[in-house]
């Protein structure tokens, strides 16, 4: 999947960005400086908002009613984003999110797309046999979790609000935040306390 | 903002259309479809209207495209495949051009 | 619903039996250089709008079977952007070759 770029590829799109530069469509600065932001995105963000969500219940509400609202308020940019949505876990149902047509991701708060997600395999099983997928990252859900999983196909895009994991009494937001992953705000992992951590 | 025909709770049935079976004289696609295959005359359950959206398949090809209404729909994930976990579930964003009433099916059927 | 279901479209690959038990490779790597480029290419023709992601998936799905399975994520991007913008007449096959 994630094979390099032939080198004739990267010679058609330097052709193409020189054929758009030369009609003034596009330039380099232009290039870098949308490139730039994109790489600002980070599952960091994300994670901000999971544990803000699990200490502050105001924040929790504005975070499920609407995401995008609440990402702002995290300091990212939602102009010409598309609309976030937040999928609360419970102690008996846990979403995972895939986009089976395409790749749709909410880049906005977790960054570029790790390449699995964007693999045919991943678009293809996570609807089907969603457990099988899951055990290949090891998450087992306890007895009794419904699995939602959330095909992605249209114009809101998708992260998890998973459930904060015991032994994390009296956490600040940081350290609470260190446990939340990109994995986890996409549902094939659960937040994991660190068995070091644990047992202090 | 576009009248919702449907609320949660309704049932609905996805339509059983395939529009992507019938190509421009090309070859090329003259649909672009946002609702999976794997969906189509299933039933399931409006769970949220999520807004109103621009028709994809419009902008696909660049014509005006009037909004539409999108909902976020439950489907039973086990019938789909006959094979999965009981209580499992897919929550699919779908325009309500996909959508037919469950009722008046049944009443026309 | 049945045996005689039709052939979905290319992109539209939920619960394939071809990709059943197939493990999910963890590769954890983000785009490349040349990936991110084409994204951040794609990203300024939809703020200018000389194209919308709609019809960047449209383009996408154009690409005939063979070549969709041999082209990288970004490649097929690039393939359906080239494609859309000589559609457009914004750019001429012949500059680009």
């Amino acid at each position: 999947m994630s094979a390099p770029a032939r080198p004739q590829s990267i010679a058609h799109l330097e052709r193409l960005i020189a054929a758009l530069t030369a009609r003034g469509l596009v330039s380099e600065a232009e290039l870098a400086a949308r490139q730039a932001s994109t790489d600002r995105a980070s599952p960091e963000v994300g994670a901000r908002m999971v544990a803000r969500a699990w200490l502050d219940p105001e924040w929790r509400a504005l975070m499920l009613r609407d995401g995008a609202a609440a990402a702002e308020q995290m300091g990212v940019s939602m102009a010409g984003a598309p609309p976030l949505g937040v999928l609360e876990d419970t102690p008996t149902l846990h979403h995972l999110v895939v986009c089976t047509l395409c790749s749709c991701y909410p880049r906005a708060v977790l960054g570029y797309p790790p390449s699995w997600y964007k693999s045919f395999e991943y678009r293809s099983r996570a609807v089907r046999e969603p457990r099988a997928v899951l055990a290949e990252w090891g998450t087992t859900l306890p007895p009794g979790t419904r699995l939602r999983v959330v095909d992605s196909t249209a114009d809101y895009r998708w992260m998890v609000l998973p459930l904060r994991p015991a032994g994390t009494e009296g956490w600040s937001e940081d350290r609470l935040a260190a446990l939340v992953t990109r994995d986890a705000l996409v549902g094939v992992a659960l937040p994991q306390v660190p068995t070091a951590l644990a047992a202090e | 903002m576009t009248e919702a025909r449907f609320a949660p709770g309704d049932r609905v049935r996805v339509r059983y259309d395939w529009p992507e079976q019938r190509p421009q004289p090309n070859g090329l696609p003259s649909a672009h479809i946002r609702t999976p295959h794997y969906l189509r005359g299933r039933l399931g359950t409006v769970q949220a209207v999520l807004g109103s959206f621009a028709n994809p398949e419009d902008l696909a090809f660049a014509r005006p495209a009037p909004k539409r209404a999108l909902y976020h729909v439950l489907f039973d994930q086990p019938p789909i495949w006959n094979e999965g976990a009981p209580g499992d579930s897919l929550l699919v964003e779908i325009f309500e051009h996909w959508l037919e009433p469950l009722e008046s099916q049944e009443q026309a059927a | 619903m049945s045996d005689v279901e039709p052939t979905p479209a290319i992109h539209d690959i939920g619960g394939l039996s071809r990709f059943r038990c197939t493990p999910v490779e963890h590769d954890e790597a983000p785009p490349d250089a040349f990936g991110k480029r084409v994204d951040a290419l794609r990203q300024i023709l939809a703020q200018k709008k000389m194209m919308t992601v709609d019809e960047l998936r449209r383009g996408i799905e154009a690409i005939p079977e063979e070549e969709y399975f041999s082209l990288t994520y970004y490649e097929r991007w690039l393939t359906s952007i080239t494609s859309l913008l000589i559609e457009k007449g914004v750019v001429t096959p012949e500059e680009l070759k």
